[in-house]
Parts: structure tokens; C-alpha cells; sequence
């Protein structure tokens, strides 16, 4: 419990003004009971994170010879196991990126025309029910349901050969692998964007729009003109959700790109491996190796919080 | 082959279609016109934006999931291709025959309910919290939802090194308690256990923001009236605001339940491998485990379509309470 008294500490020191000041006005245990729970339930949520960070900076002697919460003591110090995982994720990171960004920012965009067509223009509602509800369906497939038929898809799909002149510029053909993550990644986030989006148009006010239509504006035009500018918000929601979940996915990876020693390997895959070997497991690269795969979440975590408890609202 | 040239075909048709109707319908009879008469008047114009979208999920949702059906009626295993001409159910005979198999279910229903269970108390516990007119209400929310940003390949390594015998926070924390040290990942009776608790640490936030919005949305005058009436606190939660809470607890126990069915990733990274530790093995990782790494395609995809049937079991309810509340 050691641990659950530092973590509070930390926090305490900072609350200390405010809280004792509120505490003495009225002695209210009430009060006192429920930042208790509070505080105890932050501890609870940042123990595994802070043993985490603590143990990636430990010698392997530091790991197994002191607490796995208390930090490194200058002995048993170390940058090492982060430059080690780095050097063997660094590449991971790179591929990453090269899928999330753009299937984040495709599905994103087809998930608002989606939403834009079904929900802003005037047909039956009769008939969308279906198409929409074939949707929201779509976010809580899972993929195991899909995965054998979409591995015969790809292998079907003559990748290799029709973009020969790319593996002839000196880029390696695992590389179709990141090309089958964008599009695999697109058509699965494409429920999740477009019913985000929809919520978001549902309540737009309509006026601007009647008054566009009356004034003989195409569809096109209106979602050009005025819903794709009014969008942003609902972008940023959508896109931090999205690349975040396309980052941390794991399953998809393992069946397209397959193993880690690909040159295309995603960060994910990689880490899935790390530090495990028939010798014993080396937890401080791990750890390490956990926190480099999670800071570009974090980081957009971090910056945009709101956004993302927004998106797992909806 | 087939399907690729498919979709390209069909976007290129709505593409052409949105073009066409740049024209004004002309007299005469019109397909476009007679599309519009029957499904409303932006019904064509508009099919530019939603159609090739729709198709896409289409193709790769419904579509496969209808081919996986159809590669589980044959004896399709190791390399080459399927065997369409034979159909039967051999594969669903044979899972319910593997007794591994149907461990495999047991264990998925039990993370499954256990899991939406505990996740949605704690959550519901927090966002009482939460609401209870704090300080620093936007910090501690912050860090509460913070693990569901986290990868569950992430969260596979904390998790394994807090579980850990010798070193584990979990094993050290409770053997300074007095109790013995607890092999939680290699005890086939407890590690189901472990493995919800670590989940429920990651999604619990979730459920948190969900039932704060709930909270959010009850009238003060019901809080005011309880107190009036001369309810206590927890009797006022109890009697008069946890009822109203019904769709919170409806549309987070529907993610929650299909956050466990993809708990795959989780147990593959918890020991880098497809044979997650004994115990522990659910549909999704024993459907994985069977394609890629015994090759038997025909009987994953059969399992495939049992875990299918699970979500659906979920699912579809929730989208027919959805339709019927006008949701849709």
C-alpha cells in the first residue's frame, strides 16, 4: 500500500490550499470520505502506469531487487532498456504512421459524406433506417467474423505486380501491407465515423440549409458550402477517436502484415513480442517499449481529452 | 479478383450517377425520376455522398461475413483455396464435439457478463463521484478514462508485470497483507479473474463518462425532491436516480460486452503468442489461434461465426430497442 500513499502524496501537495481551507470551514466527513474515494480510485487507476514508467528505468537488477514502484536509485539507473526498445521499434513507429494517418483521415471524410447523404437530404426515412442500422451494426462486428475471408481477399488481390514500379525505387514489397491496412482500416472504421457524424448532423440547424436549398444549391454544394465548414468540431472528435483506435489495433496487423520481422512491421506488432524470449522476460524493456508504442496516444489523449471522451460518449 | 473489380465498378456507377442528375429529368421516362418517385426526391442526387461509403462496408462487412459463412461449410484447411462444390456442417459438428471448443464459450460468456458487470459498478461508483460538485473534477476524469487510450498491446505489458509472481505491485501489495503470493497468469482458476480485473481497470472510465452524461441529463428538481421527502443519499441513488439510468447502462453494457469479445489483442500480447495462458481462452483467440496458426480455415471461420452469433445475440436487440425509441 506503500505506493497508494506516495501516488496521493504527489497529488495532495498540490490540492493542499484549497482542500485544507475547505476542510476547516466546515469539518464535514462527509467530504473527507469522498475525496478518499477519489483519490484512491486515481491511485488505482495510475499504480500500473507509474510501476510501469518506474521499472523502464531500471537495470534488470534493479527490477527484480527492489519494489516495482519505487523509482531507479542511481545504481540501478538506466537509459538502456529505452534505447534498446527504441532501436527495435523505431522502424515500428515509422510504419505506423503510414497507415494511421491516412486511414484516419479517409475514413473520416467518408464517414461525414456517409452521414451527410443519409441525414441531410430528403428521401424516405423509411429506407435509410435499414441502410443506417446496417451501419451501427457494422461498429460491433467482430472482426473474427471477417478475418478468414478477408485474408483470401487479399491474397486474391494482385498488389504485388501492379505496383511493381514502387519495389523497383528501392522500397520493400511488405510494404503492401501498409497499402492492405489503409483500406482494411477505412472500411472498418467507416460505421463508428459515419454514426459520429450523424449525431453531429441530426442536431445542425436546418435553416441555413433550407434557405440554400430553396436558393437552388446542389447537395454537393450545400455539404461543400456550409456542412463541411461547420464540420470541424465533429472532425476533431472523430479523427483523435479514429487514430487512435487504428493505432492500437493489433488484430488486423497480425493477419495482413503478419510477422514482426516484416520490414512493414507496425509498432503493435512488434511490442506484442518484445522482451519475451525462452530465457525469461525482460520487463523493463517492456515497459519501455510500452510507452513508446503509447505516446503518440497519449500525447493526443493528453491535448485533446475532451474530444476523445466525446467520441466514446457517442 | 472478382470482388475488387466489383467495388471499383460500382463507386465509378454512383459517381456517374451523381453526374447524371446534374441534368434536369427530362420528360419522357426516366429511371432517375422513377428512383426519386419511389425512395424520395434527393434519393439519386444524394447517393454521391452515402452510396460508395455503404459500399465499401458493404463489401468488406456483410459481404465477408457471408463469404466466411459460406468457407465454413467446407473442408477447407491448410494452403490453396476453398472447395465450394461440398457443403455441410461438418465444422459446427466438430466444435461442438471439441471440448476445447466449448470451454472457449464458457469462458468468453463468463468474461463477457462478469466483465460488463463489474465495469459498469465501478464505472457507476466513479460517476456518482465525479458528480458530487468536486474539485478538480476535469483532472481526475482525465486520468480515470485515461487507460481506454491505451492499446490493449499496452496494456497486455503492465498488466503482465503487475501480475507477475515474484515482482507483481498486486503479489507485493497483498503478501505485505499477510496472505501467500498468487500465481494469477498460471493458475487456470483464478487468470480469468485477472484478466477481467485488468480489463475492467482499462474500460472502466468508459463506463464512467457514459453514466456521467446519464447523471448529467436528471432535472435537480429530482435530486431536490428526494431530500425533501427526506430520502438519505443512498437511498435517493438507489430509489430514484440509478432507475433513470437505463439508457446509460443499456448503451455502455453493449460496447463493454463487445470490447470483450475483441479482448483477443489483450491476450495474444499477455504472452506474445496465439496460445494465451490455460484458462483463459476465448472464442476470439482460439478462431485466431485455428486460422493462422493450425491452418484450418473452414473450422475458424466456424467459430468465427459462433462468436458472430454472440454479438449479434447483443446487437440485435439493442438495435431494435434502438429503432423502436426512434434512435435510427
Amino acid at each position: 500500500m506503500n505506493d497508494d500513499a506516495r501516488t496521493d502524496g504527489g497529488t495532495a501537495s498540490e490540492t493542499d490550499p484549497g482542500a485544507a481551507a475547505g476542510a476547516l470551514s466546515g469539518v464535514d466527513g462527509y467530504r473527507v470520505f469522498l475525496y478518499l474515494g477519489l483519490f484512491g480510485m486515481l491511485a488505482f487507476f495510475l499504480v500500473p502506469i507509474e510501476s510501469g514508467l518506474v521499472t523502464s528505468f531500471k537495470t534488470s537488477g534493479g527490477v527484480s531487487g527492489s519494489f516495482p514502484f519505487t523509482p531507479p536509485t542511481g545504481s540501478t539507473f538506466t537509459f538502456g532498456k529505452w534505447g534498446t526498445a527504441f532501436d527495435a521499434l523505431g522502424r515500428g513507429l515509422v510504419n505506423s504512421a503510414l497507415y494511421a494517418i491516412p486511414a484516419t483521415v479517409i475514413s473520416a471524410l467518408l464517414g461525414s459524406f456517409a452521414a451527410y447523404g443519409i441525414t441531410q437530404s430528403n428521401w424516405k426515412p423509411k429506407y435509410k433506417a435499414p441502410i443506417l442500422a446496417l451501419f451501427v451494426a457494422g461498429i460491433f462486428i467482430p472482426y473474427q467474423a471477417v478475418l478468414v475471408p478477408l485474408a483470401q481477399f487479399w491474397s486474391t488481390v494482385p498488389l504485388e505486380e501492379s505496383l511493381s514500379f514502387l519495389w523497383g525505387l528501392g522500397i520493400n514489397d511488405d510494404y503492401t501491407g501498409i497499402i492492405k491496412l489503409i483500406v482494411t482500416h477505412v472500411a472498418y472504421g467507416l460505421p463508428i465515423c459515419t454514426v459520429l457524424f450523424r449525431s453531429y448532423y441530426k442536431n445542425m440547424s436546418e435553416e441555413m440549409i433550407e434557405a440554400a436549398r430553396l436558393d437552388g444549391a446542389s447537395i454537393r454544394r450545400i455539404y461543400r458550402r456550409i456542412v463541411l465548414p461547420l464540420s470541424g468540431p465533429m472532425f476533431a472528435v472523430v479523427l483523435i477517436y479514429q487514430f487512435t483506435q487504428i493505432w492500437n489495433d493489433l488484430l488486423f496487423t497480425l493477419v495482413l502484415v503478419q510477422t514482426e520481422s516484416s520490414a512493414a512491421a507496425p509498432i503493435v506488432l512488434i511490442l506484442a513480442g518484445l522482451g519475451t524470449s525462452l530465457e525469461g522476460q525482460d520487463f523493463a524493456l517492456r515497459m519501455a517499449g510500452a510507452f513508446i508504442a503509447a505516446l503518440p496516444t497519449l500525447a493526443v489523449y493528453i491535448a485533446f481529452g475532451e474530444e476523445f471522451a466525446e467520441g466514446v460518449a457517442t | 479478383m472478382t470482388r475488387n473489380t466489383d467495388t471499383g465498378g460500382d463507386s465509378g456507377d454512383a459517381v456517374a450517377d451523381g453526374g447524371v442528375t446534374e441534368n434536369p429529368n427530362g420528360s419522357g421516362f426516366s429511371p432517375i425520376a422513377a428512383l426519386n418517385d419511389r425512395f424520395g426526391s434527393d434519393f439519386v442526387e444524394s447517393s454521391q455522398f452515402w452510396l460508395p461509403p455503404f459500399l465499401l462496408v458493404g463489401l468488406f462487412v456483410y459481404g465477408a461475413i457471408i463469404w466466411n459463412l459460406l468457407i465454413s461449410l467446407t473442408d477447407f484447411n491448410s494452403f490453396g483455396s476453398p472447395d465450394y462444390s461440398d457443403l455441410d456442417f461438418e465444422m459446427y459438428a466438430r466444435a461442438l464435439a471439441d471440448s476445447a471448443f466449448v470451454d472457449a464459450a464458457v469462458n468468453t460468456f463468463v468474461l463477457l457478463v462478469g466483465f460488463t458487470l463489474v465495469t459498469l459498478a465501478l464505472g457507476l461508483g466513479l460517476a456518482i463521484l465525479v458528480d458530487r460538485n468536486i474539485r478538480f473534477e476535469n483532472t481526475l476524469r482525465t486520468i480515470y478514462l485515461l487507460p481506454m487510450s491505451l492499446s490493449f498491446v499496452v496494456t497486455a505489458q503492465f498488466w503482465a508485470w503487475m501480475f507477475n509472481f515474484n515482482n507483481g505491485v498486486i503479489n507485493i501489495v497483498i503478501s505485505s497483507l499477510g496472505f501467500g503470493r498468487v500465481d494469477w497468469l498460471g493458475n487456470p482458476d483464478i487468470v480469468l479473474w485477472a484478466v477481467m480485473f485488468a480489463l475492467m481497470w482499462q474500460f472502466a472510465g468508459y463506463a464512467m463518462v457514459v453514466y456521467l452524461a446519464g447523471l448529467r441529463a436528471i432535472p435537480n428538481e429530482h435530486y431536490e425532491a428526494a431530500k425533501v421527502d427526506g430520502a438519505s443519499t443512498i437511498r435517493m441513488y438507489w430509489r430514484v436516480i440509478i432507475p433513470q439510468l437505463k439508457g446509460s447502462t443499456i448503451s455502455a453494457s453493449v460496447v463493454l460486452m463487445v470490447f470483450a469479445l475483441k479482448a483477443f489483442d489483450f491476450l495474444y500480447s499477455l504472452v506474445g503468442g496465439y496460445r494465451p495462458p490455460n484458462g483463459v481462452d476465448i472464442l476470439a483467440t482460439k478462431m485466431v489461434r485455428e486460422a493462422y496458426q493450425a491452418n484450418e480455415w473452414a473450422y475458424a471461420s466456424a467459430i468465427a461465426i459462433a462468436l458472430f452469433l454472440m454479438a449479434l445475440g447483443i446487437v440485435g436487440p439493442y438495435l431494435y430497442y434502438q429503432y423502436t425509441r426512434g434512435n435510427l
